[in-house]
């Protein structure tokens, strides 16, 4: 057990972090008179890209699921955790490589053009809906997936030895199933949706295609009113809260779909058109994952030669970022592993970094220039943000190893120090270097509050991929985004591997 | 002399009552059905369970609200006895520097001394993973020996072993025991048990656990509760 000054010094921290920019954001903004016409049309679009993400996420993660659960191919194990990988990709990665496979020069575009076809426009609405079930549909994917592989073996056998044709097994078995599954993972979607930044920053914007996070930086970067930022931070905040309470009470134990991932032996399905239409389905799935991955490696190479000293930099700023996020988030998870730690992170999920990020700048700018502090408060709201994922992997291995040996060590007479270097950590080891990889990564990837505060000196890796692709250098924007999918991939690699060296049962 | 005095402890089925004096140097086995709170006993007299009511002495010391790291007392479980991370030197030192510093040379001599009374010589430097079931066994006895404290209690942690293995831990004990002379009391569900090993059996039965027998004497005249548990376990 870690000394319980240190948890309350931690817990306390969290709380100041997180409730004081959301007081201060609160006292500054101006009230809703301050709302023109465009902030509500921001609200309506939020919402309404939220609700087509989520829908066109679940609806098409069925099929993908249901062919993923039931038939066994080469190349399934990877392809199974390749629908992990969108949660540590940097979104301007992502983007990068849909683009490149949806854009005005894309792939897709030329196909059509030699068929004589439509040009496509990726940017606007439906390019934000795209990008956003680019990321989403593999985490509906794992939920609906885990959800079938849980179902009871007997139920498969019974099904087949009594019979049931392939409509009766729909409705048995299947259909309930995904009635279970589905008003969760769409809620957790629609929620996740409601704080898209990076995905409306690059694909979106104009009037048209704002969200209110785009909107909270359109209005301090370029007309600098702080007020109105504030304003629509509370807008969001209440957003975020209304829908994060109907999460809670929809998805209530839903969970991620982190889960196993078992083959059940199956007797349905088994005629020619039952197994091309799966088929269908994972082709479908693992190209509209893969071919835009590839995009970003292909083009990126060449670029790679393009990389400047400024690149560079701003990989080290990203470096130095993504580092101090995880020792950060670590120091901050390991007292907070507990279930009423993880009950006070709750709070760090509802409150939007953009929210935190306003916070944060009306309160700096009281004693420093807030854009001096860009890279230390890009790290702090990346610690944040990670933190209730890091405690929602670290907790019930931390309450395990309490309840395991926890009357051992008191058998031992053995002192807290002891207990701590000797059992705790050591036994954390492989939980904490997940929890640190992921943070890393996502810090790594991270495109939300730097831009807030940041000035040319003292920018991000990513920032700077979507600062070459805003002046047109294509290439050069290509090889910086390959470099960031690397080093990204590369850290959460690292953490990950190095809690795993040496970590036995 | 370990005193339980009118003590109640909660279960989940009920409350536990207990009164009896164990004798230092003796062995003394609880058997009865499961359920019946073996377990809950022996919890009780480590500290990991509070007591609704009464009074747990040892030496005439009150020991009721002391906590489990402060009692006279070293418990072997029925698994986790070794954290499996830590080489047996580690783990065994452990018993000796509760701070976790590494054993200086006195201490790695007593360990490898402890290690080969129980038959493990030069094993020093293994992990609890590389060794057999029996093997762990006997290395937690060999720390038993280290924290040489004059209560051990056992919570069955031969369960899994085959019968002749039993046999020879049990041997172990009575051995590791004797040169502490300490007070043994041990949870079995296997009555065989009782009579290679004790001296003494409490029957834990119907919420009581009864005033302990002469393993000879329980044996000839086995009380009601006893045949019932026996002859319906078979």
């Amino acid at each position: 057990m870690a000394p319980r000054a240190l948890a309350i010094a931690a817990a306390l921290a969290l709380a100041v972090l997180t409730l004081g920019p959301v007081g201060v954001v609160l006292a500054r903004a101006g009230g809703f008179g301050a709302f023109g016409p465009g902030d509500w049309q921001a609200l309506r679009f939020t919402l309404w890209q939220a609700f087509l993400s989520a829908t066109f996420s679940v609806v098409l993660a069925v099929p993908v699921a249901k062919a993923l659960a039931r038939r066994r191919f080469a190349g399934r194990g990877v392809l199974v955790t390749l629908l992990g990988a969108p949660f540590i990709l940097p979104v301007i990665v992502a983007v990068m490589g849909l683009i490149a496979v949806f854009g005005q020069a894309g792939l897709v575009n030329r196909l059509l053009g030699a068929l004589g076809g439509p040009n496509l426009d990726i940017y606007g609405l439906h390019g934000v809906v795209l990008a956003h079930v680019f990321f989403n549909l593999p985490l509906a994917v794992r939920m609906l997936f885990s959800a079938w592989a849980a179902v009871p073996a007997e139920h498969f056998r019974l099904s087949a030895s009594l019979g049931l044709s392939p409509r009766a097994q729909w409705r048995v078995i299947d259909a309930p199933l995904i009635l279970r599954v589905l008003p969760g993972a769409f809620t957790v979607i629609f929620v996740i949706c409601l704080t898209s930044f990076a995905v409306a920053l690059t694909l979106g914007g104009g009037p048209r295609a704002t969200t209110v996070e785009l909107a909270i930086y359109q209005a301090m970067r370029f007309d600098f009113d702080l007020g109105r930022a504030a304003a629509l931070a509370v807008m969001q905040l209440v957003l975020a809260l209304a829908a994060g309470l109907v999460a809670l009470r929809v998805a209530g134990q839903a969970g991620f779909g982190a889960g196993r991932d078992r083959i059940l032996p199956r007797w349905d399905g088994q005629g020619g058109l039952a197994r091309g239409w799966d088929g269908m389905w994972i082709v479908a799935a693992a190209l509209f994952l893969l071919v835009p991955l590839a995009a970003v490696v292909l083009r990126g190479l060449p670029g790679l030669l393009l990389i400047t000293p400024d690149t560079l930099r701003a990989a080290g700023h990203s470096l130095m970022v993504a580092l101090g996020s995880t020792a950060l988030c670590m120091a901050w998870a390991l007292p907070l592993a507990t279930r009423r730690g993880e009950f006070l992170a709750l709070p760090a999920i509802a409150i939007s970094p953009l929210v935190l990020g306003t916070g944060l700048f009306l309160i700096l700018r009281n004693f420093v220039n807030p854009f001096d502090m860009a890279l230390p408060v890009t790290g702090l709201v990346n610690a944040l943000m990670a933190l209730p994922f890091a405690l929602r992997i670290l907790r019930p291995e931390a309450e395990a190893v309490t309840r395991d040996y926890g009357r051992l060590r008191a058998s031992l007479r053995m002192t807290s120090l002891a207990w701590l270097r000797l059992v705790w950590l050591p036994r954390l080891r492989r939980p904490m270097g997940f929890a640190a990889g992921l943070t890393a990564a996502l810090a790594m990837g991270d495109l939300g509050v730097i831009a807030l505060f940041a000035d040319p000196d003292r920018a991000t890796l990513p920032l700077q991929v979507y600062r070459l692709m805003g002046s047109y250098q294509m290439e050069a924007a290509a090889g910086a985004a390959l470099l960031l999918l690397c080093t990204s991939l590369g850290l959460f690699w690292l953490f990950d591997r190095g809690g795993r060296l040496g970590a036995e049962a | 002399m370990l005193k339980l005095e009118d003590l109640q402890v909660t279960m989940d089925s009920g409350t536990l009552r207990a009164d009896m004096a164990l004798v230092p140097g003796r062995r003394v086995a609880l058997v009865g059905p499961s359920g019946a709170g073996k377990s809950t006993l022996l919890d009780a007299i480590a500290g990991f369970r509070e007591v609704a009511g009464g009074r747990v002495t040892w030496q005439g010391r009150d020991l009721t609200h002391v906590p489990p790291q402060a009692r006279p007392v070293s418990i072997l479980f029925q698994d986790s006895n070794l954290f499996p991370h830590l080489r047996l030197e580690r783990n065994l030192g452990l018993a000796l520097h509760p701070d976790g510093r590494r054993p200086d040379a006195e201490a790695r001599a007593r360990i490898e001394g402890a290690l080969r009374r129980v038959g493990l010589d030069g094993m020093a430097g293994r992990k609890p993973g590389t060794l057999s079931g029996g093997q762990q066994g006997r290395a937690a006895l060999a720390r038993v020996l280290l924290m040489a404290r004059p209560v051990i209690l056992l919570d069955e942690p031969f369960a899994a072993l085959g019968p002749a293995l039993k046999r020879e831990m049990l041997d172990l004990v009575r051995e590791v025991a004797d040169s502490l002379a300490a007070l043994v009391v041990m949870v079995t569900h296997d009555p065989r048990d009782a009579e290679g090993f004790a001296h003494e059996v409490v029957l834990v039965a119907e919420g009581k656990a009864q005033a302990p027998v002469a393993v000879d004497a329980f044996f000839a005249d086995p009380p009601r509760a006893f045949r019932d548990y026996v002859g319906v376990a078979g």
